[in-house]
């Protein structure tokens, strides 16, 4: 075990300075404290910056509306892409590590200052792609297909940022084994840790992906390399871009048994069943960069079967765990917090005014059926064909991502104000109709382009007139109503989103400050700061949750077989 | 709680509730039927993308592209030839900045090899308003064997970004019925 006592011997020069919360008795590092505090505001600004562009293609591709020129749209859109899928998240993903390592294991934090100058990467990185994008001679995407070029620092900046981030995991690690070594914790790590560790491998995973193939693309961008073939471009990209997706499940899913375990009290229904469906993530989602290359000239149908179902479906298996462990350890605990009668007295009479549990739930329902029911049709290799590059795909991963993971960050960080920032909540009524007007319009903007895509509308078009085409084409009067609605649901989402950056910005500026004895505006269980009540749930019966994944699991059945039917009246090809 | 270690140091020695073992039991069926399904689909059904593909230099495709359409041009679409050729030939599309060329007309009912790629950048063939998609990539040609089961004519749209002007990147199928003609 030399490397381990290395790492902890290393870091030992820093005499860590602990306050103890008050409400959930950790002790807090304030080095981590201020790393957690720094990387969540950044993630606020780039998720505002992100949301705005965002918004502009929304009413850019609303026919009736048609907000911005062509150039204008495709550039804008490429910055969203970059903005809101990287950095709001990833800046958020280092919070949530430091918070899962430092401070829920009581431990100091490894080596703080290579935590700022990985956020001071991160920062320069996402300044120069937005620099290099807004300068205009890079309009590629967010995805950077060859062999389409942009200017080499649109790739400089990226990568500055994934070595950024990279740092952030080693950090995480690191502070691991300094608690495993100094002992700060007994036993096996929590869930909830357990989750984000999961995540900091498939991050790595990821980002060094990143790392291969964006290098030598920018080696290309600056003349040094002839050539960079464009389907391995996209297996390695995607390496990075859907694995990297990965990460925001883990770290979602993190978020979900936390605000439970704060909310309500919650304990996994079974250690053993909830780490191992993290587990299988980091065994088998890697596999996600088949779901690009499904429509592609010359993969065999071997490679894609196995690659696209990550292994026989295995790790879908591990969400659709999560799927009823979440909500069951939400029936268990409120059932034991005495709302027992019936079915379903334990979700009516869960705290809905709480926009940290609002949030949570919203996020685990539409995560769950918008999100993923459609992520496992479109990755089935026949029925790809059907929804490949329309705006169908778009739909699925803001189901994913905006629904579920923003979402669940929103949802979390009514948790970490209080915690961290030490601010109480300002605004309660807004705040508490925030996280479902956010997820209503995150909802109708998932399921709005999933339905013009199915209409065969394109994903990343301008005109879906076609005006200035030589050869006309006219879309169905339905695609231009669902964009529209499209439109007016990126709205919704948007007043939640400028909702949620002004009630955080206000409450880290004009927040009331939480000191000893401060109640709570929105309060935590009373048996948050308990630490007898841990372990599994143990013997308990949970016929709500029983209905709710059955529910879930007739509509993912249903609608996987409506979809090959579609597939079934196609033409013939082979 | 989750957010605390296990209660017992040992707590992969737990019993699992039963309910808990039915759902991964349901899952873990319902990913397998998943699975075995795709693999069904290549003997059941007629929709399976081909995977024949070729390395093919872009100029190379384009000569083929145009020695194709002048041997079998039948007339003129807003300056793009349609051509028409006999049913089960080899079929070239071309997928360039901004256009899909030729226009095709093609027989229902009838088999063809149509090959696909790209001289400059990436495109998507999308045909409409059927719904087909297929990702298009300079270098390579891919051949699928298309079988249209309906007559009329259907646009093809492109949805790969490939640069300003990829939203006037459209071209044309038309599928005619011979039998339905000859009455």
């Amino acid at each position: 075990m030399t490397t381990f006592e290395g790492v902890v011997a290393a870091t030992r020069g820093r005499t860590a300075n602990f306050r103890t919360c008050q409400f959930t008795g950790l002790k807090v590092d304030i080095a981590a404290q201020r790393l957690i505090i720094a990387n969540a505001v950044a993630a606020v600004v780039f998720l505002a910056i992100g949301g705005l562009m965002g918004l502009m293609v929304a009413l850019t591709r609303w026919p009736a509306v048609h907000l911005l020129p062509a150039e204008w749209f495709y550039l804008i859109l490429t910055a969203h892409g970059a903005n809101v899928l990287l950095y709001w998240i990833i800046f958020f993903e280092i919070a949530v590590l430091y918070f899962a390592s430092a401070v829920l294991l009581n431990s100091r934090l490894a080596a703080p200052k290579l935590g700022w100058l990985g956020f001071i990467l991160m920062v320069a990185g996402a300044v120069i792609t937005n620099v290099a994008v807004l300068q205009g001679e890079s309009t590629v995407m967010f995805t950077s297909y060859p062999p389409m070029m942009a200017r080499p620092h649109f790739y400089l900046g990226i990568i500055l940022f994934a070595v950024g981030a990279l740092i952030g995991c080693g950090l995480f690690f690191a502070t691991l084994m300094i608690a495993r070594a100094e002992r700060t914790y007994e036993g096996s790590i929590p869930l909830v840790t357990f989750g984000a560790l999961t995540a900091a491998i498939i991050a790595v995973f990821t980002l060094v992906s990143g790392a291969i193939i964006l290098i030598p693309t920018m080696l290309w961008s600056m003349g040094l390399i002839r050539d960079i073939d464009p389907l391995m471009y996209k297996l390695v990209w995607w390496a990075m871009g859907h694995s990297s997706q990965q990460i925001n499940v883990s770290a979602h899913v993190s978020v979900w048994y936390m605000i439970a375990a704060l909310l309500l009290g919650a304990k996994p229904l079974s250690e053993k069943v909830s780490r191992g469906a993290f587990f299988l993530y980091i065994l088998f989602l890697q596999l996600a960069s088949a779901h690009h290359l499904l429509a592609e000239p010359g993969i065999s149908s071997e490679w894609k079967i196995v690659n696209t179902s990550y292994m026989m479906y295995l790790a879908v298996l591990g969400s659709m765990i999560h799927g009823l462990t979440v909500p069951g350890s939400i029936e268990a605990a409120q059932r034991r917090n005495g709302f027992n009668r019936g079915v379903f007295e334990w979700l009516r009479k869960a705290p809905w005014g709480n926009p940290a549990f609002a949030g949570m739930f919203l996020s685990l329902v539409m995560f769950g059926f918008i999100g993923g029911i459609s992520g496992v049709v479109l990755g089935t290799e026949q029925l790809n064909v059907l929804m490949h590059n329309t705006i169908y795909v778009p739909g699925h991963f803001h189901g994913t991502v905006v629904a579920g993971t923003t979402l669940a960050f929103m949802a979390g960080t009514y948790l970490v104000l209080p915690l961290i920032f030490q601010r109480d909540i300002i605004w309660p009524r807004l705040a508490r109709i925030q996280p479902y007007l956010f997820g209503l319009g995150a909802a109708g903007i998932s399921m709005f382009m999933m339905g013009a895509g199915t209409l065969g509308v394109a994903r990343r078009h301008w005109d879906i007139n076609f005006t200035d085409a030589v050869i006309g084409f006219q879309h169905s009067p339905g695609a231009f109503l669902m964009m529209g609605m499209n439109g007016i649901s990126a709205i919704l989402a948007a007043l939640g989103g400028i909702l949620y950056v002004l009630i955080v910005v206000g409450t880290a500026l004009f927040g009331k400050k939480i000191v000893a004895g401060h109640k709570m505006t929105f309060p935590l269980h009373s048996s948050a700061n308990v630490v007898s009540k841990y372990g599994s749930e143990g013997h308990i019966k949970l016929p709500g949750t029983i209905v709710l994944v059955t529910i879930f699991f007739l509509s993912f059945v249903l609608y996987y077989f409506v979809n090959w039917k579609y597939l079934s009246d196609l033409w013939l090809f082979r | 709680m989750a957010i605390s270690s296990p209660e017992r140091r040992v707590w992969w020695n737990e019993p699992v509730e039963r309910l808990e073992l039915i759902w991964i039991a349901v899952a873990l069926l319902w990913g397998l039927f998943m699975f075995f399904f795709m693999i069904a689909w290549h003997f059941i059904g007629g929709q399976n993308l081909s995977s024949e593909a070729y390395r093919v230099v872009p100029s190379a495709y384009q000569e083929k592209v145009d020695a194709f359409a002048e041997k079998y041009t039948v007339g003129d679409e807003s300056g793009t030839p349609i051509v028409r050729p006999p049913a089960g030939v080899d079929v070239y599309l071309l997928g360039r900045l901004w256009q899909w060329w030729p226009v095709l007309q093609l027989e229902k009912g009838q088999s063809y090899r149509l090959h696909l790629s790209s001289v400059d950048w990436q495109h998507g063939f999308s045909l409409q308003p059927t719904n087909i998609n297929i990702q298009v990539h300079p270098g390579y040609e891919h051949i699928i064997t298309l079988t249209p089961t309906e007559a009329g004519e259907f646009g093809i749209i492109c949805n790969e970004f490939c640069g300003i002007g990829h939203h006037t990147m459209t071209g044309k199928i038309i599928v005619v019925d011979s039998k339905a003609e000859a009455k």
